[in-house]
């Protein structure tokens, strides 16, 4: 036991527990429980040790222990890499699957978390040795538990669309939501089903941003993706012609989703589809744009 | 290149209108182009689009 210990173990304590705050399991169930949320913890642990590390190598004026500081990112970077290739190996044999859009930004945000709990580790000991105080080191972790708090959560879909339920229609063969044409389907028995089961939501962006935050193909697939996830969805392996769709109207860029819940309830579907992220990815700012490059 | 979507069949009561690759298979009524689409679209695994009254395509959608 030097005067290093308490603050390294503090510093680890705050980067275990920052960590294991983001690490939230939800109705998507990923990362799976137990064993996908071990090696996150297990990573989150490394994190953290080499966050609350960096300040005593620095006093010890052990420099080359802080260069092993980018060692550690390429190791998070890995996280990134194993958790594209894990979910895009399953997304095959998803009903509706999550696409690459939001494939990746759920592996940015497993790298980046990493990173957080690493900086709150990193902060609270920094606070411990600069005050050479404790108490310091705590107020420090607890600011930080909040930084991440705070950066953990994205914007939300509703926060940039209106929802609203609108009935399907058949005009001959084609399917619409509202004047938006969904697909083709010729058999009569089919188009009974797809009344039966089907839901049509009509999506109007807010602003110009969220217009085209909204015509990326991957925030669509995001949003079929949650509603069947949190409604389930009338679909099988052999039922190409069940398929949740959504497309776009050209003349105002509103979108017109059809699904196929399991659970026919409007009130919860429009919920889940509010609660859809904005994928980072497909965020586009087009209004902060200098003049001359910007859309409207 | 990729192929994103590809006719499978042609179902039809005019058979004279279609000529081409895909597989066409010609039915008395309407009742039976819709019978034969429904079993079609199980067995390749494709959708049953109506091009026309009387002509339905098999696409598979990949």
């Amino acid at each position: 036991m030097n005067h290093y210990t308490f603050p390294i173990l503090l510093g680890m304590l705050v980067g275990i527990i920052t960590r294991l705050i983001m690490l939230k399991t939800d109705t998507r169930q990923y990362p799976t429980r137990l064993h996908g949320k071990i090696v996150h913890i297990a990573m989150g642990f490394i994190a953290a040790i080499l966050g609350a590390v960096a300040i005593p190598s620095i006093m010890k004026k052990d420099f080359s222990a802080l260069t092993f500081l980018t060692l550690a990112a390429s190791q998070f970077r890995d996280v990134r890499n194993m958790e594209r290739n894990t979910l895009q190996q399953l997304d095959g044999f998803e009903l509706v699957p999550r696409g690459s859009t939001y494939i990746e930004g759920i592996a940015l945000v497993f790298e980046s978390r990493n990173y957080l709990a690493m900086m709150a580790s990193f902060v609270t000991t920094f606070a411990y040795f600069a005050f050479n105080s404790p108490i310091a080191g705590v107020i420090a972790g607890i600011a930080s538990f909040f930084v991440a708090k705070a950066l953990m959560s994205g914007s939300r879909l509703q926060d940039i669309v209106e929802i609203e339920h609108v009935p399907l229609r058949f005009d001959g063969a084609g399917l619409y939501i509202d004047n938006i044409y969904i697909m083709n389907i010729g058999l009569p028995a089919r188009q009974k089903e797809i009344m039966q089961y089907g839901m049509g939501f009509l999506l109007k962006p807010k602003s110009m941003d969220a217009n085209i935050t909204l015509s990326n193909l991957g925030q669509r697939q995001a949003i079929l993706h949650d509603v069947a996830v949190g409604l389930g969805v009338v679909r099988d392996s052999g039922t190409p012609a069940l398929v949740p769709l959504a497309k776009r109207d050209l003349n105002d860029g509103r979108i017109g989703v059809f699904v196929l819940p399991q659970e026919q309830d409007v009130k919860k579907a429009i919920q889940v589809i509010g609660n859809v992220p904005t994928l980072e990815n497909a965020i586009r700012l087009s209004s902060e744009a200098p003049k001359g490059r910007r859309t409207s | 290149m990729i192929l994103e979507k590809c006719i499978l069949a042609v179902i039809t009561t005019d058979a004279s209108k279609f000529a081409g690759g895909a597989p066409l298979f010609t039915c008395h009524s309407t009742e039976e182009m819709e019978f034969v689409a429904t079993n079609l679209e199980a067995i390749l695994d494709g959708i049953a689009h109506r091009l026309q009254e009387n002509v339905y395509i098999i696409v598979k959608h990949f």
